[in-house]
C-alpha cells in the first residue's frame, strides 16, 4: 500500500506540474498586450468558474453528503454577504462553514 | 538573486485581514483528514501537498486511490482536472516576464500557480513594477504554499476529532471563498462573461462528460466571452 501511495503522489504531482510547465513555455512567446493573452485570460477565468460551480453542484468528498439545496442556498447567501460587507472575504467564508455544519446536522 | 523587499511584500499578503489563508487553510485541513482516512501517514500527506499543491488534483487522487484506479488512470484524471492550470499560467506569467530575470525563477515558481495565489497576484500585480513582479509572486506563492502544508498537518492530526458535520462545513469554505473572489474579480465585460458562462456551462457539461466538463465548459465559455468582449471594445 505504502509504495503505491508514493507512486500515486508522484504521478499526481507530475500531471499537475505538466500544465504549469507548458504554461510557462507558452508564456515566453505571448505578450501581455496581445489578443492571445486576453483569450487565455478569459479561458482561465471561465475554467476556474466551471470548476468551482461544478464542485458546488457535483461535489466530491465530504460535501457530497450535504443536501444539494442546502449547498446552493449557503453559497448564494455567502455571495450576498460578500457584497453587503463591502467585499469582505472573512464574513462569508466563516458564515458558510458554520451555517452548513449546523443546517446539515439539523436536517440530517 | 531574489529581491527580499518584494519577496516579503508578497509573503505578507497572507497577513491581511481578508487573506486567503483562512479558506486555503480550511480546505487543506479537509484534505489532511481525508488523506489520513485513506491510510496515508503524515509524511505522505505532507509530501502530497508539497508536491502537488492543487486541491482538486489531490481530491481526484484520493478518490482514485479509493476505487483502486491504476497509475495511468490517476495521471489522466488529475491532468484533466488540473489542465485549467495551463490557461491560468499563460494568463499570469506574461505579466511577470522581464528580460533581467533568470528563467529558472519562472520554471520553479510556476509550481505556486493555484487558484488562491493566482487570484491574489491577478488583483495586485499592478502595485509592483514589472521587473520585481516575479519576486513578489515568489513571496505570495511561498506564503500560500506554507499555509497549505500547515493546513494538511492540522487536518491530519485533528482528523479523529472532526465530526461529519464539521467536515462538511469545512468543505464548503473553499468553493464559497473562490465564488466570492471570482465575484470580486468581475471588472470588465470579458471577465464577467467568462465567469458567469463558465459557472453555467461547467456543471451543464457534467451531464455529457464528467471528466471533460471543466475543459469543455471552460473553453466554450471563455472563447465566447472573448469574442463578445472584443466586439464590444471596438
Amino acid at each position: 500500500m505504502s509504495s503505491s501511495i508514493v507512486f500515486a503522489i508522484l504521478v499526481t504531482s507530475l500531471a499537475t506540474y505538466l500544465s504549469r510547465f507548458l504554461g510557462v513555455i507558452s508564456s515566453e512567446k505571448i505578450k501581455e498586450t496581445s489578443k492571445w493573452f486576453r483569450w487565455f485570460n478569459c479561458l482561465a477565468y471561465s475554467t476556474l468558474a466551471a470548476l468551482i460551480a461544478r464542485s458546488i453542484i457535483f461535489p466530491a468528498g465530504a460535501l457530497s453528503e450535504a443536501d444539494y439545496s442546502l449547498r446552493i442556498i449557503v453559497v448564494i447567501s455567502s455571495i450576498l454577504i460578500f457584497y453587503f460587507t463591502k467585499r469582505n472575504l472573512v464574513y462569508p467564508t466563516v458564515f458558510s462553514a458554520i451555517i452548513l455544519a449546523l443546517l446539515n446536522g439539523y436536517f440530517a | 538573486m531574489i529581491n527580499s523587499k518584494y519577496f516579503f511584500k508578497g509573503l505578507s499578503c497572507i497577513k491581511k485581514f481578508d487573506s486567503p489563508a483562512i479558506a486555503l487553510g480550511t480546505c487543506f485541513i479537509a484534505i489532511g483528514s481525508l488523506l489520513k482516512n485513506l491510510g496515508f501517514n503524515i509524511q505522505e500527506s505532507i509530501f502530497s501537498t508539497l508536491l502537488t499543491y492543487a486541491l482538486p488534483g489531490s481530491l481526484v487522487m484520493a478518490e482514485s486511490l479509493l476505487v483502486g484506479a491504476s497509475l495511468i488512470n490517476i495521471f489522466l484524471a488529475v491532468w484533466l482536472v488540473n489542465a485549467r492550470l495551463y490557461p491560468m499560467t499563460v494568463s499570469l506569467m506574461p505579466l511577470l516576464m522581464h528580460k533581467s530575470q533568470p528563467r529558472w525563477k519562472y520554471y520553479l515558481s510556476c509550481h505556486f500557480i493555484a487558484v488562491s495565489a493566482w487570484l491574489i497576484m491577478k488583483n495586485n500585480y499592478e502595485t509592483v513594477n514589472k521587473k520585481n513582479r516575479i519576486d513578489f509572486w515568489i513571496g505570495i506563492g511561498t506564503a500560500t504554499w506554507c499555509v497549505a502544508i500547515i493546513g494538511t498537518v492540522i487536518g491530519f492530526l485533528a482528523s479523529d476529532y472532526l465530526s461529519k458535520d464539521m467536515m462538511i462545513g469545512l468543505a464548503i469554505v473553499n468553493p464559497v471563498y473562490f465564488s466570492c473572489m471570482m465575484a470580486g474579480s468581475m471588472k470588465n465585460i470579458q471577465i464577467s462573461m467568462s465567469i458567469v458562462l463558465g459557472a453555467i456551462l461547467g456543471p451543464l457539461f457534467f451531464f455529457i462528460s464528467p471528466e471533460w466538463s471543466i475543459l469543455y465548459g471552460g473553453f466554450i465559455a471563455g472563447t465566447f466571452a472573448f469574442f463578445i468582449g472584443e466586439l464590444n471594445v471596438k
